[in-house]
């Protein structure tokens, strides 16, 4: 592959990877509403379009035309900066993630990924830890004590559920032995999914998945009924939209992220057998991978629908007491499992 | 003391193992909520669809014209004393030769306004009018955009000669039969030229006298 191949292929796949990551989220929040209505025994948004296909649109021009206010108490620097690092970091996170194996063009071969990191998993972390800094600044700079106090909430909700997360992930780097996501996903061929390896695992990765996206019921740095709008109070216009599309943004490669460690990445059992062409097994692959996305992105809808909000104590008793020493478990019992089948080399 | 006996002792045991995971009791609420995904959704769509209205519904006023298109009301000002919101304004005007086919008798209403935004919907109006002229129908009344359209007069009360607002539903046969009792006689229709002899002969009934109230 040429220079020129190899910076028109990488762009591309940028500017897909941007824009699929744009437009599921722009309809995360359609689904979002659907879905809140139907599990409530509503209809949900149906007027702009059939069966209001075209509400996201009407959402975003409305967000856009809505008066533009910066508090004058507040830092204006930083309140600016808020909801772009929000979106910024939300944005990162898909750069490492495995959409499919690889399309072959005469010859060579182009991974659906637009760069396969050998610390990916390192990586995504990083930037998704970088997240909290979006809402706290955001919540500082707005000088307001709702803002600030979720502001606040969300960054300790943030280090007690990293940690849990990272220790989950541990023990999935055991079992893998890798930290490139590329390959996390190619091990799991057939039925080999990392969920029947790491159940528990995996159980604690999406709890603090949710804590990590601030969904509910997690979501106390925004819950209304004690702090107003939480960080983003201050916040109109195309700014309160950033912060709230980064939120879907962060839903959309949660679950691609719990796809691709947990459960299969882009395989399916099964297909193989009928299908021999890679390029066809490349397209169906980034098929189920989004099939299994949009289940996730449903469960997560489905969760905040149906449980209450934490309280802001039993919150942090689930991350330090309950996940953190489960996690501790989890990696000890993968440690013996490992050790007594002779996995450990 | 013990009052009654439906106090009941509140039991706050130690929870189980299964119940402190709170993972099948959240699997549980998420099978409900999942549910109700596919239930049938009661919503009504508005604008496209409607509810149907009962026939008795108690919405915007006629003032009905009798048989033979002329006003019903007398301007006797007895909705507006049963108004308990004091919506119902009126003033009164003496019927001039050559407009029998106007006004039903020799006094009638020269304007007559209900300001519906007092108005409660009650429907007493239409039990007090003595002449069948006032009921409320199974309309709604129209949003305006300002206050003043909505002080509704006869302009929009008296129904139109050509369609004349049905009153079926309300008057049925049981209502009509129930009217024929001797304090609604005046109220049986009967056409104009007959009308004077049989005033003659069934003079406007005297209201019987309450008990306890002489």
């Amino acid at each position: 592959m040429g220079l020129t191949d190899l910076l028109v292929y990488k762009g591309i796949m940028v500017l897909a990877v941007f824009a699929i990551t744009l437009l599921v989220a722009t309809y995360s929040t359609y689904a979002e509403r659907k879905i809140a209505a139907f599990l409530q025994d509503r209809i949900g948004p149906d007027r702009a379009g059939p069966f209001g296909i075209l509400q996201p649109l009407a959402d975003a021009v409305k967000m856009f035309m809505k008066e533009e206010m910066i508090p004058s108490v507040s830092n204006k620097t930083l309140f600016i900066l808020g909801p772009s690092v929000a979106m910024l970091t939300a944005c990162l996170t898909g750069v490492v993630i495995p959409w499919g194996s690889s399309l072959w063009i005469n010859g060579t071969e182009y991974p659906l990924q637009i760069t396969d990191l050998n610390i990916g998993i390192l990586y995504l972390f990083g930037v998704i830890s970088l997240g909290v800094y979006g809402i706290m600044i955001g919540g500082w700079s707005s000088n307001n004590k709702y803002s600030l106090l979720g502001g606040i909430r969300a960054s300790s909700q943030m280090i007690s559920y990293e940690v849990a997360m990272g220790l989950s992930i541990i023990a999935l780097v055991m079992t893998t032995g890798t930290l490139s996501l590329r390959d996390i996903a190619a091990q799991q061929y057939g039925w080999h999914w990392n969920v029947v390896y790491q159940p528990l695992g995996c159980l604690i990765f999406i709890i603090c998945a949710f804590a990590e996206t601030n969904r509910a019921p997690f979501d106390l740095p925004e819950c209304e009924t004690e702090l107003v709008g939480g960080y983003h109070t201050e916040y109109s216009s195309m700014k309160l939209g950033f912060f709230l599309f980064a939120e879907y943004i962060n839903m959309f490669i949660s679950s691609a992220v719990i796809s691709t460690f947990y459960f299969g990445g882009y395989n399916m059992p099964f297909v193989g057998r009928w299908v021999h062409d890679p390029n066809w097994l490349a397209v169906l692959g980034i098929v189920f991978l989004f099939v299994k996305i949009s289940f996730f992105i449903f469960f997560f809808m489905w969760v905040r629908w149906t449980l209450p909000r934490f309280r802001y104590d039993q919150l942090m008793n689930l991350g330090w007491k309950i996940l953190i020493p489960l996690s501790i478990f989890n990696i000890v019992i993968t440690g013996f499992v490992m050790y007594f089948t002779g996995h450990l080399n | 003391m013990q009052l009654t006996n439906r106090s009941k002792v509140v039991s706050k045991k130690e929870m189980t193992l299964m119940e402190r995971m709170y993972l099948p009791a959240i699997f549980s609420g998420m099978m409900i909520t999942f549910s109700h995904f596919f239930r049938k959704k009661p919503t009504i769509k508005y604008p496209e669809q409607t509810r149907a209205f009962s026939g008795v519904y108690r919405g915007q006023h006629v003032l009905k014209r009798d048989e033979n298109g002329a006003e019903r009301c007398t301007a006797c000002g007895l909705c507006a004393v049963a108004c308990p919101a004091e919506a119902i304004t009126m003033t009164a005007a003496e019927r001039q030769p050559g407009e029998e086919n106007l006004y039903r008798e020799e006094k009638y209403a020269a304007k007559y306004e209900i300001n519906m935004l007092r108005c409660i919907f009650c429907g007493d109006c239409e039990e007090a009018c003595p002449k069948e002229a006032i009921f409320l129908t199974d309309r709604k009344v129209d949003t305006m955009y300002n206050r003043g359209s909505l002080n509704f007069g006869k302009d929009i009360l008296v129904e139109s000669r050509e369609n004349p607002i049905d009153l079926s539903k309300r008057q049925t046969p049981a209502v009509k039969e129930f009217k024929k009792d001797m304090h609604f006689q005046h109220n049986q229709t009967h056409d104009l030229n007959t009308r004077t002899e049989m005033k003659s002969e069934n003079p406007r009934p005297v209201q019987k006298k309450k008990p306890g109230n002489s």
